[in-house]
């Protein structure tokens, strides 16, 4: 920023000329400014309004409708980025489990002549409750909740504390 | 009069605002070759402001529980219309803001600005500073991913090595024993709530202190106007020195957003309390230091647990690092110089172990 | 003095008994361990090994004979003692009480008693009957002294080790020439796709020499068997050969092509009529079967091209920040199709492979546009930012140039400095 020496006077012409550049100069300013809170408002107003998508995708799931499924049959869903299994027993009850074989990863199905949980690629098998019975796995399958709420059956990861 | 001058009028006659600003209109600021160091409290305060509005943006559609948390923010960045962008910016503004608190705290110490009448600024400031590294410890969490897990089951390990009283801080910082979902409430509270009512009443109390003494002049060049007073140059904040001060604002929005839109915050998976620390877990750069200086420690120091030392040790410098203005007027002007290489080594030491620290497995 | 004196009685008392103590302790320790234990090479034998019979609390006799007692009538006439046991005993002797239902029920109920039985059908077994010693015995496999449960990590039939005790013998090429067997079966088993399950992911599931051959009936199993024992975790593989043209001719089943110790992960080449592919061991481009497999081979090759396309492209978008993990689901659809047509393969024909490759391809070309709409969103949002970047850089210009002009005029009238101020700055 540079001082000069004041003035032996002011000439008025020579101000009013010097404040030309200036009021455009304000005039820039106070439009580009206001250019930047429209610029960033517009994003504001957007992001308020809700999106269409519900915000549930890992924690809960829609895994399908109460006539979809016959006793004694089962489906497989996608649960967050994983398949799983929902399984109706021949009493009625539901049971949904991971789908995730323990051993190599595969994605297992049901199996209603046998009524177990059976991995194709290994011949590995599960019964009902998700415990590995025979073959290579190691592990049992995770347990989900199950939640029938009117003609929709929701499935849950069992609660964290 | 025009519209705006009836405005004023009409407002001054029944809060006399024109009356409480008046003072601001005549303030000055001074200048000279470190002129430029001013800026950088008024920047952070912008990226606070800027923490704030991004903050509740977020607020809007975050759900603070750990069933919920990483998928919240996740609907954020992904289905939200511009959500990404304020995700990001938000992370990104955090980082930057420490990163100006740190600057403004070295460069008030190296003019040694908290001196006599300044002292109690200082002290305001350095708890403000306290609040920011506090800020940016609880936002950390908040995601609930893998990093921010361990990061957090590492951090609030390290308090509970405080003798005597650690255990009892841990406990009630996480909520439990371990790091849980009482933990994320816990540390949304502080980050939301309890933080940012610290954290505005310090900073008003910051400003008007600021306010009543003044911008202070480094020694060397009070001691050249003292000689010169011809050379004695101030100009005015409103609206020169403001003017200044928004061209640094806009520059630092500019980069937030460009940052945003090129080098998104990751949000990465979703933490599993059953899973081990994935290897090479860091904290942020902003604790860095410390963390790095606690790795280095031997595990014992003349039968005292290395780790408590080195907790001790930090406690200690910040309590003397608080106290600077104290130390400086014991040792008086004509040992002045020690104060600033006191200040470069601490410069030094933090931002030298940061480096070491993020360059470490 | 009198303190000391009696500090000097009771101190000497309390070593006395101390001695006496580890002296009673010695004695009744085994009395065979006592000497042996200061013999060397085969003889020795040291109280330290952990052996599955001490704990059950069993002696040197109840092999050996001879009294553990009293070390001056170890091997008194009339102890029982029978001293080194010969190789021709050995099997015998350990059946003795393994083959005995009634007295292994004592110890372990679920233990097999069959072992022994099953021993005299195997290979093993057969030959021993014959009179020839050099083939396994009990001890060879188990050891003598230190023989620990199969599931204990140490011992030398646990899952993980069992190869390595099989190629003591069947590696050693002289000593299978005589017998006419090849001696490449552990080399070749290393080398496998099953080794290296259980090696490097530790998956005890996967076979080992004895989950084929069997461990006490060890038989290498009949060429017409082969296919039983794969099939027993490759259902599908073995469901989809049985009704393949392949099943009449093959008859080694699946180590026709696989063969049956150095099984390799088959890659997309090892179907169609390249070189070192199996099919064209057999097949050529002239016969339909051969066009066939070349057809099979090409559908297999594109469909992998094309996942591993898509698959870079969704790492592309992650790594700009984009969230692609619902595509990445999507295209693990589409790699599962490509494994159940890799299966698929086994029936021989060109139709099924197909029909599991176009259920695939709905969830590969979803995947794929996925990333592409991520990337197409990346590239969006660098570009709408230009809106608010331009605007901000209008701002910052606009501000300088304001700045310059208000203090330029101001630079005629600037603005007067004030003492208060001047004395705060102090």
């Amino acid at each position: 920023m540079v001082t000069r020496a004041l003035p032996s006077e002011c000439p008025l012409e020579e101000s009013s000329v010097k404040q030309m550049p200036r009021r455009t100069a304000l005039r820039f300013l106070l439009g580009s400014v206001v250019g930047t809170i429209a610029s960033l408002f517009y994003p504001v107003i957007r992001y308020l309004v809700p999106p269409a998508e519900a915000s549930l995708s890992a924690s809960e799931a829609l895994a399908g409708t109460v006539n979809e499924l016959k006793p004694n049959s089962g489906k497989t869903f996608r649960f967050g980025n994983h398949p799983a299994l929902l399984v109706r027993l021949s009493t009625g009850e539901y049971k949904a489990l991971s789908a995730v074989c323990t051993h190599l990863g595969c994605t297992v199905q049901y199996r209603p002549d046998a009524s177990q949980i059976w991995c194709a690629c290994h011949n590995g098998c599960y019964d009902l409750n998700g415990r590995n019975v025979s073959g290579p796995p190691p592990r049992a399958l995770d347990p989900y909740d199950v939640q029938v709420r009117g003609q929709e059956i929701y499935v849950s990861r069992k609660q964290v504390a | 009069m025009d519209a705006a001058a009836r405005v004023q009028t009409w407002i001054d006659e029944r809060l006399n605002v024109s009356e409480l600003l008046a003072p601001l209109r005549e303030k000055t600021v001074p200048v000279h070759r470190y002129s430029q160091w001013y800026l950088l409290g008024g920047l952070t305060l912008f990226l606070f402001t800027v923490q704030l509005c991004s903050g509740v943006l977020l607020l809007l559609y975050y759900r603070p529980s750990a069933n919920e948390a990483y998928e919240s923010v996740q609907h954020i960045t992904n289905h939200v219309e511009f959500g990404w962008l304020v995700r990001s910016v938000h992370s990104w503004s955090a980082n930057l803001m420490v990163f100006c608190a740190f600057a403004h705290m070295f460069s008030v110490a190296f003019a040694r600005a908290y001196r006599k009448p300044r002292e109690l600024t200082w002290m305001t400031g350095m708890f403000l500073l306290f609040l920011v590294l506090g800020f940016g410890f609880s936002g950390y969490l908040l995601p609930w991913n893998t990093r921010a897990y361990f990061a957090t089951k590492v951090g609030t390990e390290v308090a509970g090595q405080l003798p005597v009283i650690g255990h009892s801080i841990m406990v009630i910082l996480r909520g439990g024993e371990d790091v849980s979902g009482a933990t994320l409430t816990r540390f949304f509270a502080l980050h939301v709530a309890v933080l940012p009512a610290l954290a505005i009443g310090m900073v008003m109390l910051h400003l008007l202190l600021v306010q009543k003494f003044g911008t202070s002049v480094p020694v060397s060049v009070e001691n050249e106007w003292e000689r010169d007073p011809h050379r004695r140059k101030e100009m005015k904040f409103f609206p020169n020195f403001f003017l200044r001060e928004m061209i640094g604002w806009y520059i630092a929005l500019g980069a937030l957003i460009a940052l945003a839109a090129f080098s998104p915050w990751e949000l990465g998976a979703k933490a599993d309390p059953f899973s081990s620390a994935p290897p090479g877990i860091k904290p942020e750069w902003y604790f860095l230091a410390q963390f790095q200086t606690l790795k280095l420690i031997p595990a014992k120091v003349f039968y005292i647990d290395g780790e408590v030392l080195g907790i001790l040790a930090f406690g200690l410098g910040g309590a003397l690092w608080m106290g600077l203005p104290f130390i400086d007027a014991m040792l008086g002007d004509r040992r002045a110089r020690y104060v600033r290489i006191g200040a470069v080594f601490v410069l030094t030491y933090l931002a030298g172990m940061s480096v070491v620290g993020y360059m470490a497995r | 003095m009198g303190i000391l004196k009696a500090t000097i009685r009771w101190g000497l008392l309390v070593i006395v008994l101390l001695v006496v103590s580890v002296l009673a302790a010695a004695e009744t320790q085994n009395a065979c361990v006592n000497c042996h234990a200061k013999l060397e090479g085969s003889l020795k034998v040291t109280a330290e090994q952990a052996d599955v019979h001490g704990h059950k609390g069993m002696s040197c006799d109840i092999c050996h004979g001879g009294n553990t007692q009293d070390e001056a009538r170890a091997k008194a006439a009339g102890s029982g003692f029978r001293g080194h046991i010969s190789r021709e005993q050995i099997p015998q002797l350990c059946g003795s009480c393994h083959a005995d239902v009634t007295y292994m029920k004592r110890f372990n109920p679920s233990l097999r008693t069959d072992q022994l039985a099953q021993y005299h059908t195997s290979v093993h077994g057969i030959q021993f009957a014959k009179g020839d010693t050099h083939v396994a015995i009990c001890t060879d496999c188990h050891g003598a002294h230190d023989i620990r449960p199969s599931s204990d990590r140490r011992s030398p039939v646990h899952p993980l080790n069992v190869a390595q005790t099989c190629q003591r013998c069947h590696a050693d090429a002289t000593l299978m020439k005589s017998y006419r067997i090849v001696a490449t079966q552990y080399s070749d088993y290393t080398s496998s796709v099953h080794h290296q399950a259980m090696v490097e992911r530790g998956d005890l599931s996967a076979p080992t020499c004895s989950t084929c051959h069997g461990s006490h009936g060890a038989v290498p199993p009949g060429a017409g068997s082969v296919a039983n024992i794969c099939s027993t975790c490759h259902v599908l593989q073995a469901q989809f050969f049985d009704e393949s043209p392949h099943k009449a001719v093959f008859a080694e089943g699946c180590a026709t092509c696989h063969t049956s110790h150095k099984i390799k992960h088959p890659d997309d080449n090892f179907v169609g009529l390249a070189a070192g592919s199996a099919c064209g061991e057999c097949h050529t481009t002239d016969d339909e079967s051969g066009k066939a497999a070349e057809a099979i081979h090409d559908r297999l090759h594109k469909f992998e091209v094309r996942v591993a396309d898509a698959r870079v492209l969704l790492a592309k978008a992650e790594q700009s920040g984009m969230d692609v993990a619902e595509a990445q689901t999507v295209l693990g659809q589409a790699n599962d199709a490509l494994t159940k047509a890799r299966v698929r393969v086994h029936s021989a024909r060109l139709a099924p492979v197909n029909s599991e490759l176009e259920a695939g391809s709905k969830p590969l070309a979803a995947a794929r546009s996925a990333g592409e709409a991520a990337m197409k969103e990346r590239t969006f949002r660098r570009r709408v930012i230009l809106v608010p970047g331009i605007a901000i850089l209008a701002v910052v210009f606009a501000l300088g140039f304001y700045i310059r002009e208000l203090e330029r005029s101001e630079g005629k009238h600037p603005a007067p400095t004030k003492e208060s101020d001047r004395k705060l700055a102090a």
